[in-house]
């Protein structure tokens, strides 16, 4: 690694530049920016399209976008959308099919020129958030191929946080507002200058490119300690048991009923949640029916079709659809992955139209669970 | 022999039938595949039946309509009805709420020569139907959807769920959460492609219940967001009152 490895400082013009260079060399930079009331992902083409002044205030299945004295660019949490929406977008085509008169079938797999993506502002959840769905994607035996060229190619500045939102808990869930491993780039926004740490040789290379001064040792501890203090500022948290043991012992709590009661089934929890795989194919045939094309698209294990089989939903009540969610999320994710789905971001507590907050249903979990007598820890 | 397609209404603005002409860039290759014999809207020109696919607008609200159906069931391989009026009642099924005689009185100078039902239904309370399309009206792209289907012998594409998986793919801010402001979506099938909150205003539930409805817990989240109990239900008494009604005492 090149010398820049030790810690630089950006201004508010390197941070420009920074992107300025993304975009010159081609890449789709996308980040943070207001749009329609909230803090959403979109194609940046400048860093003057960040969120300066912006903060937000959240609350279970609330949110809203408040004004900042200090200017800070990164002082939001989790918006509305995650990277998910760029690595693995709601609908994508994966082939095509033509007939010939003659009956003669012809496939075609679809290669879309691929977008080289530079994700500005990537949160440390939702850079765990990426480390899971890439395991999940691309790390079995059957990659998506999609994802794959999407993320092989992705260039990654985390934003670490230093005031966590009232609806985070990634601490809970074991991780934390520093950023892991993973980025090319990490930000930790200071009174208007961002102290960068290089992740990545690609990293390095760009940095070099943009005016920035070494990071003095002040300035570096003083970030360190910012973001060491959000640690114990998280606004929620999930009780401290085993939840895998926890969920697998709560098939039949009374709980489920109740939080049934107050869900809509709308899906959106499982569309916000940066690790929410799920997908369904639909496929589509023109009139003529000489040509058909396979699309894959979301789905949510909130949707009845989801759990269709012959002769009907296997998942017919709210009660068996919330439960199938959060147990996977939680418990058999781990079975299956090798870690929880859960990286902590409070996405799926905001944009709850009803409220649900999953910290407050687990707990209820766990109470009813120890009511019981039988403790899972 | 291409296969036979007929439009038929019944008490409806014939909007929903319209939806049809609008399809301009695949009017040609509908053209080619199907042999439209009995679309008034588009040609006097009618062939008598039986007819392949018949696609019905409109809900039953007189005596005479109750025949027609009848009449169109036995003409038709495929009834195929659109639009929330032939599947849910419409608009005019506000009616199945009062007194028809009270409004007949007040809405017109001669109430004697208004022959009507004392309701409005749905052609699925006649008739069996192959398929309900939904929506006030229909969705260009899911009524070619639901005519491919037919010709290619499968299974329509038409998701059973809310209006907010399709808020979410096309990446909405959601209008409830971000700004307080009332919505049937998460209550609402889906189809529209989620057209209203993408202009920032609430889903006015055009498209009817979604396969999958909790009218108890969304009630609360109305009132929180400003409506009185007055406004909740004119909110849910519009183009699909019948089938939320329904829903609501299941």
């Amino acid at each position: 690694m090149t010398a820049t490895a030790a810690p630089a400082v950006l201004d508010r013009d390197g941070l420009n530049a920074l992107v300025a260079a993304l975009v010159a060399q081609g890449r789709t930079v996308v980040g943070p920016t207001v749009r329609d009331g909230a803090i959403v992902l979109a194609e940046l083409s400048s860093a003057d399209a960040l969120p300066f002044g912006w903060g937000v205030e959240l609350d279970a299945g609330r949110y809203r976008l408040v004004r900042r004295e200090d200017g800070a660019a990164f002082a939001h949490s989790a918006g509305p959308q995650s990277w998910k929406n760029f690595l693995h977008p709601a609908r994508e085509r994966l082939w095509s099919a033509d007939r010939t008169p003659e009956g003669d079938v012809s496939f075609t797999a679809d290669e879309p020129e691929t977008p080289s993506y530079a994700f500005l502002g990537v949160r440390p959840c939702d850079l765990r958030a990426i480390a899971i769905q890439d395991r999940v994607l691309a790390g079995g035996r059957y990659e998506d191929t999609g994802y794959g060229r999407r993320r092989s190619g992705a260039f990654l500045i985390a934003a670490e946080c230093t005031e966590p939102g009232a609806t985070c808990f990634c601490v809970s869930t074991g991780g934390g507002p520093a950023a892991d491993p993973g980025y090319d780039l990490a930000l930790t926004e200071m009174d208007g200058r961002f102290l960068v740490r290089v992740g990545s040789e690609e990293g390095a290379e760009l940095l070099e490119r943009v005016p920035h001064r070494p990071a003095g040792p002040d300035l570096e501890a003083s970030a360190r300690s910012a973001v060491d203090a959000a640690r114990d500022h998280m606004g929620r948290s999930l009780p401290p048991v085993d939840l895998r043991t926890l969920m697998g012992a709560s098939l039949d709590a009374e709980r489920w009923d109740d939080v049934a009661a107050r869900c809509l089934t709308c899906g959106n929890c499982t569309m916000v949640c940066p690790t929410c795989f799920c997908t369904t194919t639909e496929e589509v045939t023109d009139l003529t029916g000489d040509h058909t094309e396979r699309w894959q698209r979301w789905d949510s294990c909130f949707d009845l079709d989801f759990s269709y089989l012959h002769g009907g939903p296997v998942r017919a009540s709210a009660r068996g659809r919330y439960r199938q969610w959060l147990t996977h999320k939680l418990s058999t994710w781990h079975d299956q992955f090798g870690t929880s789905g859960c990286v902590g971001c409070g996405r799926c507590v905001v944009w709850c139209p009803a409220g649900i907050d999953i910290t407050e249903e687990v707990a209820a979990l766990d109470a009813e669970r120890t009511a019981l007598g039988t403790e899972t820890d | 022999m291409a296969p036979t397609l007929a439009v038929f209404k019944l008490a409806s603005c014939d909007g929903c039938q319209l939806t049809l002409l609008d399809c301009e860039d695949e009017l040609l290759a509908l053209a080619g595949e199907v042999d439209i014999t009995h679309f008034l809207e588009a040609s006097s020109a009618v062939a008598p039946g039986p007819y392949d696919l018949s696609l019905v607008e409109g809900s039953v609200t007189t005596a005479e309509d109750a025949e027609r159906i009848r009449a169109i069931r036995a003409a038709s391989r495929h009834l195929v009805t659109i639009g929330a009026c032939a599947t849910a009642g419409g608009i005019q099924a506000l009616r199945n709420f009062a007194d028809v005689d009270e409004y007949r009185r007040v809405v017109y100078a001669h109430p004697e020569y208004v022959a009507t039902l004392a309701t409005s239904t749905p052609v699925s309370a006649h008739v069996d139907v192959d398929f309900e399309l939904r929506g006030c009206p229909i969705d260009r792209r899911q009524l070619i959807e639901v005519i491919t289907a037919f010709l290619a012998g499968r299974k329509p594409d038409v998701p059973d769920h809310s209006v907010c998986f399709e808020c979410k793919r096309r990446g909405t801010v959601c209008v409830t959460v971000a700004h307080g402001t009332p919505c049937l979506g998460p209550v609402t099938h889906a189809g529209c492609g989620a057209l209203c909150p993408a202009y920032h205003r609430g889903c006015f539930g055009c498209f009817g219940p979604s396969g999958s409805v909790n009218l108890p817990a969304l009630i609360p989240l109305l009132r929180r967001d400003g409506l009185d109990e007055d406004a909740v239900e004119r909110f849910l008494h519009t183009f699909n009152a019948a089938a939320f009604d329904k829903i609501d005492k299941e």
